[in-house]
Formats: C-alpha cells, structure tokens, sequence
C-alpha cells in the first residue's frame, strides 16, 4: 500500500475502479443467490458492508498483537462473532427476510471479500482506514447486488421491492415476466453484462488477450 | 457481368475513407454471398478446397429447406384440423394471421396449397423477424468489432426459427435470437470462438425464460385455446400408438415445433449434408448409436410406473426434435468437437443424454436441446483427452 492514498479514495475507489465483485471477481456465490428481489439484495448489502467494515476495524485495531502464525483463525473469530451478531439482528427484527436469505446470512463468513480485506488491508493498515476501506469494499458489493437485485426484479417478476411496477399479463397488464432471471444463472450473464459494459468504460480494467491469431489471408497479388 | 461491374463501381466508397466506410462489412457481406473472395490463403499451411465457409452454410442452409416447407405445411394441416373440429374458433378468432390467410386461401386441410400457405404465414414472420433483429446484431458487432458478417448466421437463424413452436410471439422470437447471437456468440468473438450452438442458446433463453410459450400442450397448434400434446407427451402417458402410427410420425404429421416433426423432410437434408461430407456422418451415427444403446437398455430393464421406458428406438428416432438435432445441430462444426474419435464420442453422449433425459427425467418431456448443449460444453475436454491419447500413443511407439 502506498502511503499517498487519501482517506477518500480507500473508501470510494472500490466501487467503480476497483470492485470486488466486478474486477476481482469475489462474493459471485452470494450475489448468485440473494439477487433474485430488491428486498434480499438490500439487506445482504447491509448486513455484508457493516461485516466487512467491522472486522476491518477490530482486526485492524489489534493487528500488531495477533501472532502472524494464528492470524488467520483469529479474523475467522472476529468475523464470525460479527456475523452471529447480524443474524440474530435480522432474526428479531426482520424474521421473514431472515427466513428468505436462510443460509446466505451465517455464509457472510465464508465470503471472500470479508475475508480478503482483513487479510489484505486491516492487517496493515490502522482502524480508521481499514473501516472505511471495509465501508468502500461493502458499498462496491452493495452497488452490483442493488443493480442485480433491480434488474431481476423488475424485470423477472415486473415488481419492485414487491410492489408492483411492469402491469403483468396475468393481472390484465401488458408485461409478461422473464422467468429465466429468477433463475440464479441469470445473475452470471447480467454479472457478465456489468463487467463488459464497466471495462467499455474503465478501458484501463480490460485484460491483455492471452495470444492473438496470426492474419491467415493476404490481398491477391 | 453487370451486377460485378456494378459492386467494383461502388466499391471504393465502402473501402477505407470512403463516404460509407462505416458500412464495409454489410458492402463484404453482400460481395461475397454473391461472387467469390477476393481473398486466399497464403500463409499457414492451410488445406485449398473450392468450397469456403461461405459456400458451405448456404449448402446448409438449403439442406435445412424441405424441413422447412414441410414443417409449414404441417403447421397449416395441424392448425385446419383444429378449425374444421371447432368452427367456432375461425369465427370468433381475433388473430391477425386469420385475414390474411382468408385473403389468400382457404382453411381447408385436404388442401395442399391451403396448408402449406397457412403455415407460412405463421412461419415467415418468425423467420424475417429473427432474421432482421439477429442480422441487426452481427452487423453491429460486425461493424464495431471489424469482422467480417459470416453466413453462419444464415443456418443459425433459419435452424432457430424451425425448433420454435408456430405460436410463438414475434417479440419472444427476437429476444431469444438476440440472446443467442450476442450471448451465444458475439461475446466470444463470433463464427469459430463460439463453444455453444447459438441457436440452441436462444431457444435455451427462451426455454427457461417463458416457458408457457415455448412448452406445454397449448402452444403446439397455432390456434389460441387449442391443446395438442406432442407425441412425446402421449409417449410419457403411454397412449402413443393409440394416437399415431409409426409411418404418421416418420412423415411428421403431428405438432411440433415447426421444423423438427418431419423426419422423412430432415432426412433428404441431412443425408444430402452428410454426402457433400459437410456434416461429420461420425457425429450422426455417434448420435444414433447412443440413442439406440441407451433405449434398447431402457427397453430391457422396463419399469412399471414409467412407460417411456417401454419406447423403443425407432420411436425415439421419429419424435421430438431428434432428427434435426442429430443432423443439423449436433454437427455444427464450430461446438462439435473436431477430433474424428472424439466426434464419435461426442455424438454418443449426445446420444445418451437425449434418452436420459426424455426417459428418466420427468421434469422435461423433451430432451434434444439441453443435450446438445451439454454435448457443446463437453466437445472441448473430449478433444483434449483424444488428443492427449494420440500424444501418448505415438511417444509409445518410440520408446526403446
């Protein structure tokens, strides 16, 4: 980590230039399976960014006590008591969200993203920053998993946040839904579609092809 | 020699800093689909032979035809036997294809000319659509990713309009060939990258995506309210032989989805690709071998509960769309595997899914599509062991 970084690129540049989902390609699994209503998308993005960015901070805070040799199972403590912590939150207050997320919830802790910011940036960096990088890698997640929430959604059941916004043809409107995007598969091609059009507009992001075909036609001479 | 003067004349407009540079790829398309390239190979050993990748899916295309005229007159009879059983329906029907097959013709179904003109007011639509909203696509992409448009496009949305049911909405129709070719295709860098059958993907998208009017019992007939089961639902019920006999079913008089009932129509085209040696026959009798290995065994073991099990192969042979997977889809020389050991095997995977899947699998009565595409995903590790093997064998032979 250079020491130049800002206090406000750490939190805003994983939305865009460098998102865990997006360009690092981690968390797929839960953004797979939470997607399918704006409802559970909205939650898990919480209930994801407040995780990352406390584990960042109580792991950062006592990074310079944790032998190097056992760090690994002390985050896993540290993020596993945050995600028990949020489970029973959603249990008590929101019991039917709790109940449609099921396993999604208790499987933050397997989440790479959680995992790999506390690796990567708590452990060098002070509680402060490390928060805010947690903030920053939660709002990257929260972004694709609002927009894949919408789009499935609205478009998979013409609803949003469970009201209804594409008159469907079973109630007389006009819109029949795409059933396919309820389907989480359909998450992977929009995951897709996002980076395409992201790299379109972040050039810098598109990786080098592997090899190139040599030109097998000439002009006739 | 006018028309070759012609494309010369104009030609410069098209070429680099001309006024429709933009334009080249459709001003290329147009050329080559009517004259030879200009261009040959010259570099990497490469085998010469007259026919191109242009010439051969015309060849294809055309092969595909007697399915299609076959596939629009069945459309036609299924639907006149419908109205003839329930006037009522041609009455009250507040169908736009109605008037303008009123128009042209009549709704009688002993009528050759009635039927196939019924049908093709069902089919053409389909076609021109998903012909202009796919062509729309590979031009775009054509244009902005500076390949050429290839006339694989030709077969996949001919291939694509055949396997959907006549009844299918025209907007539907143009989503799911805008998903095979963008997805299906054009994301992989188009003609040649792609490891799926881009028809099958937009039927696939189709499949899952609205699947009330893709499958079912109502879609099958192009008249709304009107059920008609596939045979291959009778097969699953155990009543098949009650309702067809075997040759009805060999011609393709039954519904279906336009262009994959008749087996007899398919069979001139497919036998005529297998002779021009553009379909690979390995990939066809690997197909077949499967399908009848599998159900000969299913055949033998028998279940009570099931009578799938019960069908035999040359049932199998004249239902659902295998005819035209085995011939027309399962050979795409793009996703088939190329290795001439592992065509065999890929085609008898193909094979075997498709009885898997009608027999065993209750969820879909039907099976040719997902084991074709399945067959796709596999084409490439095939290749790779076959390939490994040969390595192995031939570093055998030098051993001291």
């Amino acid at each position: 980590m250079a020491k130049s970084i800002t206090a406000r690129e750490v939190l805003f540049d994983p939305v865009f230039k460098n998102n865990p989902v997006i360009l690092q390609i981690l968390g797929i699994c839960s953004a797979l399976a939470v997607t399918s209503n704006l409802n559970t998308s909205l939650v898990m993005a919480i209930a994801l960014t407040s995780v990352t960015a406390f584990s960042n901070l109580f792991i950062a805070m006592i990074r310079n006590q944790i032998p190097s040799s056992i760090r690994m199972i002390v985050q896993m403590v540290i993020i596993a008591s945050l995600v028990i912590v949020v489970d029973q939150i959603l249990r008590a207050y929101a019991f039917t969200l709790a109940k449609q997320l099921s396993v999604f919830v208790g499987l933050i802790i397997t989440n790479c993203i959680v995992m790999g910011r506390a690796e990567a940036f708590a452990m060098q960096n002070p509680p402060w920053r490390s928060f805010l990088d947690g903030i920053g890698n939660g709002l990257g997640y929260s972004l694709l998993l609002i927009m894949l929430g919408t789009v499935r959604e609205l478009f998979g059941a013409g609803k949003l946040m469970g009201y209804e916004i594409l008159p469907l043809d079973t109630n007389g409107g006009w819109y029949v839904p795409n059933g396919l995007l309820l389907l989480p598969p359909s998450a992977f091609f929009l995951i897709g579609f996002f980076i395409w059009a992201l790299r379109m507009w972040k050039k810098e992001q598109q990786e080098k092809p592997d090899f190139r075909l040599a030109p097998q036609m000439k002009e006739e001479e | 020699m006018g028309l070759r003067a012609y494309l010369d004349r104009i030609e410069p407009h098209f070429a680099k800093g001309g006024r429709f540079e933009k334009l080249f790829v459709l001003y290329e398309a147009a050329d080559t689909f009517l004259y030879r390239p200009a261009t040959v190979t010259k570099t990497t050993a490469h085998v010469r032979d007259g026919i191109d990748l242009k010439r051969m899916m015309i060849l294809v295309w055309l092969a595909a035809m007697p399915a299609a005229f076959f596939g629009m007159w069945n459309v036609g009879y299924q639907a006149n036997l419908a109205y003839a059983a329930r006037p009522e329906l041609l009455t009250a029907s507040t169908d736009w294809h109605v008037p303008i097959i009123r128009l042209l013709a009549g709704f009688d179904a002993n009528c050759l000319w009635d039927n196939f003109l019924h049908g093709a007011v069902y089919f053409l639509p389909i076609y021109l659509v998903v012909f202009a909203v796919g062509g729309m696509w590979e031009g775009l992409f054509a244009m902005v990713r500076r390949h050429e448009i290839n006339e694989g496009f030709f077969v996949t949305s001919l291939l694509f309009s055949l396997v959907l049911p006549p009844s299918i909405p025209l907007w539907q129709a143009a989503l799911g060939i805008s998903f095979g070719v963008v997805v299906g295709k054009e994301v992989f860098g188009g003609t040649g990258k792609n490891f799926l059958n881009p028809a099958l993907v937009g039927r696939a998208f189709l499949f899952f995506a609205y699947p009330a009017q893709i499958s079912g019992d109502t879609v099958w007939t192009a008249i709304d309210g009107v059920t008609s089961a596939t045979p291959l639902v009778h097969a699953a019920e155990g009543t098949l032989t009650l309702q067809m006999s075997w040759t009805q079913a060999f011609i393709g008089i039954m519904p279906g989805s336009i262009g994959e009932v008749g087996t007899l129509a398919i069979l001139v085209g497919g036998i005529a690709l297998l002779v021009m040696k553009i379909a690979s026959w390995r990939i066809v009798a690997g197909v077949f071998l499967g399908m009848a290995g599998l159900s000969l065994l299913f055949n033998a073991i028998g279940s009570a509960a099931n009578p799938m099990f019960a069908i035999p192969w040359y049932w199998h042979m004249v239902l659902g769309g295998f005819a035209l997977g085995a011939f027309f889809m399962a050979t795409d020389p793009v996703s088939a595997a190329m290795t001439d050991t592992g065509k065999w095997i890929y085609g008898i995977l193909i094979g075997v899914m498709i009885i898997l899947i009608r027999v065993v699998n209750p969820a879909f009565p039907e099976g040719v599509m997902l084991a074709i595409l399945f067959g796709n995903l596999c084409a490439p590790l095939i290749d790779y062991f076959v390939l490994l093997a040969n390595i192995k064998r031939r570093a055998a032979r030098h051993v001291q």
